[in-house]
């Protein structure tokens, strides 16, 4: 796919953004065929989700249908939503439990590892019609995807060959991913999910600028969850494709800092207090915010633990599907807490609703300026790990990842 | 008590219109945006719940809005006026087919559909959410009030953004 003339990326490098990014159709289909198919390894699931061999879960990969089904040994197999045959799409349930994939188009059959293993009227009917007599049955199985669990959580890749998960994740990263899944059962507490009217990066440089938070999200702010002056850095790994926003319970005091953020409002009080009491579950971090390339936020806010996937549908729209999750050894008094603290995320988090309708504001602002071009020189105009959050560098890295994967 | 005495010798005409007339109302407060007399439908004990059909059918208790107790809503209220940046937005809500499953002692079990209809600027009208509420009125203060309300919806991939109450 060529890349039309008009779009070369600023000469300032990765402190600007072109808005052509957000909109271009040609740029979206590359994005679905180096990134979400390209050596990636994507989010599908948890795998208590699907804990009974026959289990399956449907899911999407960039914008392709895959499904996450529990064989009859225990494994986990994810293949393409897409009858080999003629390529219906054959499962249309979120959850759901069968013995075998059969299309219902014209009962195409096969097993959980996504092996035909039938075929009707394959020798056809009374002696009439019916396949060549070379037809093989191995040779029309469903796509299957190379796949990978790591303590419990479900990923998959289109490409034939990608780094082994871990290093995929670098160092850095799998440690913050290993904080929270750590072995332990994870109980799923239910789903969410919204179709956001903006460009799916949009949700990435939202999760990778902390900067926003103390400014835009009042709520945040006034109740003490988060702020500029909290203790916090920026972590990234190698490639800058993935990145982690932290941050701790410190010493704040009032000082003038605070006159730069509208949003605080010295007297605010929740009426119901018990929304937020939160309490330290895991050590030294009180949020930590993680992106991963190229599909999943893993958000850690306080005792509110959440899957993010991000499901693009076309350049100017994402599907975010949340799945809320807590560990199944929690007590009763911590479920309650992960579910009345939920209340700050999902469509009508009383901190996540601000992005939802503030990307929709974005994508409404670059769409019809696709010439135009953004600055993130916030915390300089490279990108590297940093001590604090007043900085944009998590999106610079994650850009200068994207440039070198999408050639611009 | 006599108040409840009241509503428990309605015959079922009576009792319906007395539920059309507080529904009715329900939905005015909200349609025109007049949040601050919200809280006072419901019990000072209510919990309200804005929930996909989904966790519902699965039994997962995530709600997408969940508030305990008149203080949760007052604090909804805060966020709606203060606290939460959203684009200006009319949401109009349509109630019928309203059922009065019963008595369960001084609890009246009601079931209604709703359709919440959104409008943004630069946009036509349209759906926003759709679903059932699921209620347990009680009576406090003369009135019927929502002890508990839960409006399960079937709308399962929201349009952006759940701003207001339904």
């Amino acid at each position: 796919m060529e890349v039309r003339q008009a779009h070369q990326w600023p000469a300032q490098g990765i402190a600007r953004v072109p808005f052509w990014i957000y909109s271009d159709p040609g740029i979206y289909a590359l994005e679905q065929e180096r990134i979400f198919c390209g050596p990636s390894w994507s989010y599908v699931a948890l795998a208590v989700e699907i804990p009974r061999p026959g289990d399956f879960k449907r899911t999407f990969i960039g914008e392709k249908p895959v499904v996450v089904v529990r064989d009859a040994d225990g494994a986990i197999n994810v293949f393409e939503n897409r009858c080999a045959h003629r390529g219906v799409q054959f499962c249309r349930k979120h959850l759901g439990n069968a013995a075998e994939i059969v299309c219902p188009y014209h009962q195409w059959t096969y097993d959980l590892k996504g092996n035909l293993i039938g075929v009707p009227f394959r020798r056809g009917v009374k002696k009439q019609g019916g396949m060549p007599a070379d037809f093989d049955p191995k040779d029309h199985g469903l796509r299957v995807l190379k796949t990978h669990v790591r303590n419990g959580v479900v990923f998959a890749s289109f490409a034939a060959a990608l780094e082994p998960f871990a290093d995929y994740l670098g160092e850095s990263m799998l440690k913050l991913f290993d904080r929270v899944f750590d072995g332990r059962e994870i109980e799923v507490l239910g789903y969410s999910r919204q179709l956001i009217p903006a460009n799916w990066k949009l949700m990435f440089e939202n999760i990778k600028d902390p900067y926003h938070a103390s400014l835009l999200h009042v709520f945040l702010v006034s109740f003490g969850l988060f702020r500029a002056d909290s203790p916090s850095k920026c972590q990234m790994d190698a490639t800058g494709r993935h990145g982690a926003l932290i941050s701790w319970k410190g010493e704040e005091k009032r000082t003038d800092d605070h006159a730069d953020m509208r949003a605080f409002h010295d007297g605010f009080k929740l009426s119901d207090q018990k929304m937020l009491q939160p309490v330290r579950e895991f050590p030294e971090y009180t949020v930590v915010m993680t992106t991963l390339w190229p599909n999943l936020i893993i958000q850690q806010q306080s005792n509110t633990l959440a899957m993010r996937q991000l499901v693009p549908r076309g350049p100017s729209a994402f599907e975010l599907a949340w799945t809320f999750f807590g560990y199944a050894d929690d007590d009763a008094e911590m479920r309650t807490r992960r579910l009345r603290q939920a209340n700050l995320m999902g469509p009508a988090g009383y901190v996540s609703a601000d992005d939802s309708e503030v990307m929709k504001l974005s994508q409404e602002g670059v769409q019809p300026y696709p010439d135009a071009i953004g600055v993130m020189e916030m915390g300089g105009r490279d990108w590297h790990d940093e001590p604090h959050i007043v900085t944009e560098t998590v999106i610079r890295g994650f850009y200068d990842y994207y440039r070198k994967v999408m050639e611009l | 008590m006599a108040a409840a005495e009241r509503y428990l010798q309605m015959n079922a005409r009576e009792l319906r219109l007395e539920l059309e007339e507080r529904y009715a109302a329900y939905s005015a407060c909200l349609d025109e945006e007049r949040f601050e007399d919200w809280p006072a439908f419901f019990t000072d004990d209510c919990i309200y719940k804005i929930i996909p059909r989904e966790n519902v059918e699965r039994g997962l208790p995530l709600a997408t809005w969940f508030c305990e107790g008149r203080a949760g809503l007052l604090d909804r209220v805060v966020a709606i006026r203060k606290t939460m940046m959203y684009a200006p937005r009319y949401v109009r809500r349509l109630v019928t087919g309203l059922r009065i499953v019963g008595w369960e002692g001084e609890t009246l079990a009601v079931r209604a559909n709703y359709l919440a209809l959104e409008t943004l600027l630069d946009e036509p009208t349209r759906i926003f959410n759709c679903g059932e509420y699921r209620d347990r009125l009680a009576v406090v203060g003369g009135e019927l009030r929502f002890r508990e309300k839960l409006c399960v919806f079937d709308s399962l991939l929201v349009p952006n953004s759940v701003i207001f109450p339904l």
